[in-house]
């Protein structure tokens, strides 16, 4: 049975750091913005969290195609910074985009991909006919330690897609997870930041999983790299996803539509998502998207998306992520500190 | 700790979605959700109503000075909106002091109302952000 992506919507907060000012305080020579390619990041208000952040996205994807969100069957709710340990962020979403009270609802954590399997999740339910429509969403306000390399990356946002088989905007055609045991980044109960094993992230975890991902889908598939028009890679940073498309036969200008790390840095289990709908917000019917997701501890869920004609009537229904990067307000690290609570009183 | 749960649950329509009520015999719309309308009495005719959440600053005051829950975000707008329906409602604003003035358009966002400390439960629900010219 064919089904996809009925309609998508996105949210990054207005707030933006540029890494150079976080570079200043921490006596980091401003060459780190290069070496990253991140040049600023999004950072939350004072009032929002995974929660605020995945409401926000959802009803922008039932505000873009106009959906009733009494059909929502299911809400799966991905991000590592759910607010409560214990009481989900799909019941809070729920009520705040008027669904019914007739649906499942989980949250899910697999550092950055846990939206791209909350959509498989959904895709399972929707294929199997039992719901009508999943809300799949991927959002985080993530963590970085002050002075850690991942405090130059870690930022805000996320992005809700509806799953559904019917009005596609986008056909999902098929999907490929590549999973295995490896402690590249994890964060313990309890503690307010990650650790991570450095260099160790690379090789071993995001280049191994996201490119054997990619390359078990386009063998099950039979497809190669020119058949798709569009390529989306999870962006840790502006490095390794440029690497990883060069690595298995990508151009630079079929990753480029959705590379949007280097503006708003690395939104965690938002990143692969919001890049999926800044390519959406530009794709034509007909264009074919290769999107790749990765989460540390690891595993990488790769899909192949088809454009179809309805995404020219939903397209404007809510704000583009290029509407949301640019509508970015700065601040210096004291007020960033003051935002992300790194300040005890 | 003393958890003001409860209270909270029974207010989450109001709050996340400005759910009210509408008497669609006088067209006078309420909010908070009124069960009996003041002008028709016993001829009235209610009906759940969720308020666009859009209208206009009619008042407003900054806040330097705040309670426990709260210091953390001063200085912070707190600001009388007359919703587009009709009632006025006092709610926070999602924005710079500097960036508010009487008469300016304002739409709903979804935030953090307040937090129970470090144990207890978050309140969400709708403050108030500027208008853009698009919307």
């Amino acid at each position: 049975m064919v089904s996809g992506i009925v309609s998508y919507g996105v949210y990054i907060p207005r707030f933006r750091i540029r890494v150079n000012e976080i570079a200043r305080v921490w006596g980091d020579g401003d060459d780190i913005s290069e070496g990253l390619r991140v040049f600023e990041k999004s950072v939350p208000d004072l009032d929002e969290d995974a929660v605020t952040i995945a409401v926000e996205a959802a009803r922008n994807a039932l505000r873009r195609a106009n959906v009733d969100p009494r059909r929502i069957g299911a809400i799966y709710a991905g991000s590592e910074s759910h607010p409560y340990a214990v009481k989900p962020t799909g019941t809070i979403v729920g009520q705040a985009v008027c669904s019914s009270s007739s649906f499942t609802a989980a949250d899910f954590e697999f550092a950055c991909k846990a939206g791209t399997a909350a959509i498989q999740a959904c895709l399972g339910l929707v294929g199997s006919g039992d719901i009508d429509l999943g809300l799949a969403i991927g959002a985080d306000v993530s963590q970085g330690a002050p002075g850690d390399m991942l405090e130059y990356t870690a930022a805000a946002g996320g992005a809700a897609y509806l799953i559904g088989r019917e009005d596609l905007a986008a056909e999902i055609e098929s999907f490929y997870s590549f999973t295995t045991d490896t402690p590249d980044f994890w964060r313990r109960e309890g503690m307010p930041y990650p650790e991570h094993g450095g260099r160790f992230t690379g090789e071993p975890a995001y280049f191994k999983h996201v490119s054997s991902a990619a390359r078990g889908l386009m063998e099950r598939m039979g497809t190669t790299p020119v058949d798709y028009d569009y390529a989306v890679f999870h962006q840790p940073n502006g490095k390794f996803p440029v690497r990883v498309a060069k690595m298995l036969g990508f151009s630079k200008l079929q990753i480029e539509p959705g590379l949007v790390v280097p503006m708003i840095g690395n939104t965690y289990s938002g990143s692969c998502l919001i890049g999926l709908a800044a390519t959406l917000d530009i794709a034509k019917p007909g264009d074919r998207i290769f999107v790749t997701s990765f989460g540390s501890g690891a595993g990488s869920d790769a899909f192949s998306i088809s454009v179809k004609e309805r995404i020219e009537d939903i397209r404007c229904g809510a704000p583009s992520v290029r509407d949301y990067i640019g509508d970015a307000k700065y601040l210096d690290y004291a007020m960033y500190a003051k935002h992300k609570g790194k300040l005890r009183i | 700790m003393t958890t003001q749960a409860p209270r909270f649950w029974r207010s989450i329509p109001q709050r996340y979605n400005l759910k009210g009520t509408h008497c669609t015999r006088c067209n006078e719309y309420f909010f908070p959700p009124r069960n009996l309308c003041p002008n028709c009495r016993r001829g009235a005719h209610l009906e759940e109503y969720t308020f666009k959440g859009t209208g206009t600053v009619v008042t407003y005051t900054t806040i330097y000075n705040a309670t426990e829950f709260f210091e953390r975000l001063t200085p912070y707008v707190l600001a009388i909106i007359q919703l587009d329906e009709g009632p006025r409602v006092t709610g926070q604003m999602v924005s710079s002091p500097e960036g508010v003035r009487i008469g300016m358009r304002v739409r709903p966002v979804f935030r953090i109302l307040g937090k129970e400390g470090d144990r207890g439960i978050i309140y969400y629900g709708t403050k108030f952000a500027p208008q853009t010219e698009q919307e």
